[in-house]
């Protein structure tokens, strides 16, 4: 059962970085891709009916992760006390400047927010990918399954860690690369025009920069997490998550040269689930290592609710998500196709 | 008190406290939203549309900074508070897991076609998008209250061999007899603040006699509503909420009251000020009986002051919990005497053209949003010294890890921020007032 839920949670949240990960690629691409007010206003009209809807995903996925492991929630949320308080801030000033930047036609005010976007979409790229870093290398944890960790110390990964150091600052850019392809891909496909080849060209730039620093984040976590190798070859089906990455990463770099967005888009899609799963199956049974002994980490097990929570929830969770698939498939239909300012709706 | 318990305290408070400025007005709104896209529907007269339209933009960025504020609350169960997370997660976990899925997936999808589609989903389509969306945002409301009621009247569970709260039966926890009362006080509240906005509005534009016509539709709705929510706010919601109180948390109801002695015919105080340390009530103006009857309909009855409990199972705040209760008591009271006054001018139609009328309904727009802030200081002090009553002590919540520095730090920061919203949420409302449910050339 609490495997299962392992698998749910690791689901919610590859969904969130799958779909909100392409609105975060929309904003740091934003101020390059569209260089006047119209193409701007394209950029944001395609993923305006739907970021607010993905961001939700990180919402329930926590909700999710709460409910089903309240002792990791708990720890981690404590322990990441300063950065995920910025990340909050960097929440708020983007969803700010995504729905509040149209409603007054001004030089000084447009502009400003368009930077406001950009800038905190990177920075949440980094820091979502430095925290998934954290994960994976794991944090100075007690006996009692606390911590609480400095942003950075001599960025060594040691036994004193901070949050930001070689390794995680590493993962922080391959997520920024990766989102900068996703959205890049995903801008191509909702818009046409010199919009679109500016797109097309930032996703050819991208597609090296990911790839490399894919294989330069793949070596350094099999030396620095024996668990991620340990788990590989213990069971050696696992192999299929990596398989799927590369697929989704030949994938891309195929479609791009052809010009199919769509192909290329779900293929990016392909990448970051393959990727993730890559992440969670190498981590598995832990949810959060211990650099202070296997024996701290914190694991799916010693996490958990009780059997019964878990089962009631599974009774409730599958209808949700059944619902949820429904909205999602629903309304990305009614706004499937390329932008169109004169469609959208009275903003 | 403790210095980092005060500050993680007082941080979540303030969050909690601003962030409940915009469900207040938006649930509400929702309502309303319906029930105007319905007036479109059966009269097929585009005015109504246009009204709905222009307070769907309202509704917009009261959404957006609700969506924005409500984000932190989520976080701040595990940043601020980790041993409370860490203990009550298998109970409370179900119903804010719950809320992510079932309510906000479902208001912000529609949300979405609400605000984008209206060209894409038709006349039929469009309405059923903004009743979906007053159902998500109805809903997202009894996930939280449900959470809120059980902290206030645990239910459902038992305390596992580790010493961690765990669930025991799923339907106690959505069953609790403290929530639905609770959930339709809070929700009615926040009709009443939609109504009283609404009505505000337009009680302007008659005043400015500008978009005239919307103002009287709008004063019209905001007064129907207003008048009605006001009337169930005092009952059968607030006295069944009260007798909640008085039965499960007595020494709250006493502290509320600021009734320090035990004694039959007890008083309900009108004014008067607690003063803790000599435990009396200073200058008091009260009506003798009234409390008693209020709790066990009987003037005679005999209802425990402060004095009945121990002193650390007092709340501790008791001035703060007294002002905050009599604050919202006091303001319903008016709200019932100011909608019952509008409503009949309304009917008898001199309602448009009594200035001192809409001068006073254009002035009421602070003040529910002053009550319902009371109303949820008078829950959460009244709770204390517990943070799930009687199972956990508010002192035993906070991360310890988590040092006073830290917090300090994050709370200015959210301070700063916060100022920073107000700002750009009331220059965006003035716009779109100003800018009025007319249609413009320009896009």
């Amino acid at each position: 059962m609490e495997t299962l839920w392992f698998s749910l949670v690791a689901f919610m949240i590859a969904m969130y970085v799958v779909l909100d990960g392409f609105d975060i690629g929309a904003g740091i691409i934003h101020n390059f891709v569209a260089t006047n007010d119209a193409e701007r206003r394209k950029v944001l009209a395609s993923i305006g009916p739907v970021w607010d809807g993905n961001e939700v995903w990180l919402l329930a996925g926590g909700g999710t992760l709460y409910f089903a492991f309240p002792k990791l929630y708990a720890s981690s949320f404590a322990g990441f006390y300063l950065p995920l308080i910025i990340v909050l801030w960097l929440l708020i000033l983007r969803a700010l400047a995504i729905e509040f930047r149209s409603h007054i036609r001004s030089d000084l005010w447009r502009p400003f927010w368009d930077v406001v976007f950009g800038g905190a979409s990177f920075l949440l790229a980094v820091f979502f990918g430095a925290a998934l870093g954290n994960v994976v290398r794991g944090v100075s944890l007690d006996a009692r399954g606390d911590f609480f960790l400095p942003l950075w110390t001599d960025f060594r990964v040691g036994a004193e860690v901070g949050i930001l150091d070689w390794y995680t600052i590493l993962v922080g850019v391959l997520a920024a690369a990766t989102l900068t392809l996703h959205g890049s891909l995903w801008v191509a496909l909702k818009t046409d025009g010199e919009l679109q080849q500016r797109a097309h060209r930032w996703a050819r730039l991208a597609w090296p920069v990911t790839a490399l620093l894919t294989v330069l984040v793949t070596i350094a976590t099999f030396t620095i997490q024996p668990q991620v190798p340990g788990n590989f070859s213990r069971y050696p089906w696992g192999a299929i998550f990596p398989v799927l990455a590369l697929a989704g990463l030949a994938g891309m770099r195929l479609w791009l040269r052809l010009e199919t967005e769509r192909k290329a888009f779900l293929a990016s899609c392909l990448f970051i689930i393959g990727m993730h799963t890559s992440a969670a199956f190498g981590l598995y049974p832990y949810v959060l290592p211990a650099t202070t002994g296997p024996e701290f980490g914190l694991t799916i097990y010693n996490t958990a609710t009780t059997e019964y929570g878990l089962r009631v929830g599974l009774a409730w969770w599958i209808p949700g998500m059944l619902l949820v698939a429904a909205y999602f498939v629903f309304t990305y239909r009614r706004f499937a196709g390329k932008v169109r300012l004169d469609q959208v709706g009275h903003y | 008190m403790d210095t980092a318990l005060g500050i993680h305290r007082f941080q979540f408070a303030f969050t909690v406290t601003y962030h409940y400025l915009f469900p207040q007005l938006t649930m509400g709104l929702a309502l309303l939203l319906v029930i105007l896209k319905t007036q479109y529907l059966r009269t097929n007269d585009e005015h109504y549309n246009r009204s709905a339209r222009f307070w769907a933009k309202i509704f917009a960025i009261n959404f957006v900074m609700g969506v924005v504020t409500g984000i932190p609350l989520e976080f701040q169960f595990g940043t601020n508070w980790s041993r409370f997370a860490e203990a009550a997660g298998g109970v409370i976990g179900q119903t804010l897991a719950l809320e992510g899925v079932y309510a906000f997936f479902l208001e912000s999808t529609f949300l979405g076609l609400f605000l984008f589609g209206e060209k894409l989903l038709g006349r039929i389509g469009h309405w059923f998008a903004g009743f979906m969306l007053f159902v998500g945002m109805w809903l997202s409301g009894f996930f939280i209250v449900a959470t809120n009621a059980w902290m206030q009247h645990p239910v459902g569970y038992r305390i596992a061999e580790d010493g961690k709260i765990v669930l025991e039966s799923f339907w106690a926890l959505l069953l609790n007899p403290w929530l639905p009362w609770m959930y339709l006080h809070t929700m009615i509240g926040s009709v009443v603040t939609a109504a009283f906005v609404m009505a505000s509005i337009g009680a302007y534009y008659l005043l400015a006699r500008r978009h005239e016509n919307y103002g009287r539709t709008f004063v019209k709705l905001g007064v129907t509503a207003g008048f009605v929510a006001s009337i169930l706010m005092l009952f059968p919601t607030g006295d069944r909420q009260g007798r909640m109180v008085a039965r499960h948390q007595p020494v709250a109801l006493a502290a509320m009251e600021g009734l320090f002695e035990t004694r039959e015919w007890a008083p309900v105080a009108i004014l008067g000020q607690p003063d803790v340390e000599r435990g009396r009530l200073d200058n008091p103006l009260t009506i003798p009986g009234m409390l008693s009857f209020l709790t066990y309909r009987n003037w005679a009855a005999e209802v425990k002051g402060l004095d009945a409990y121990r002193r650390d199972l007092w709340p501790d705040q008791i001035p703060l919990l007294y002002y905050s209760f009599h604050i919202m008591l006091g303001l319903g009271t008016i709200f019932i005497a100011v909608m019952s006054v509008a409503f009949v001018l309304l009917r008898k139609g001199r309602l448009y053209a009594s200035r001192p009328a809409l001068w006073t309904l254009m002035l009421m727009l602070p003040f529910p949003y002053i009550a319902n802030t009371a109303g949820w200081f008078t829950a959460e002090l009244g709770r204390q010294p517990w943070l799930i009553y009687g199972l956990m002590r508010t002192t035993e919540g906070p991360s310890v890890q988590v040092s006073s520095g830290n917090a300090m730090f994050t709370l200015i920061g959210f301070m700063g921020m916060y100022a920073l919203l107000t700002v750009l949420w009331l220059f965006l409302c003035y716009r779109e007032i100003e800018r009025g449910p007319e249609p413009t050339q320009v896009s």
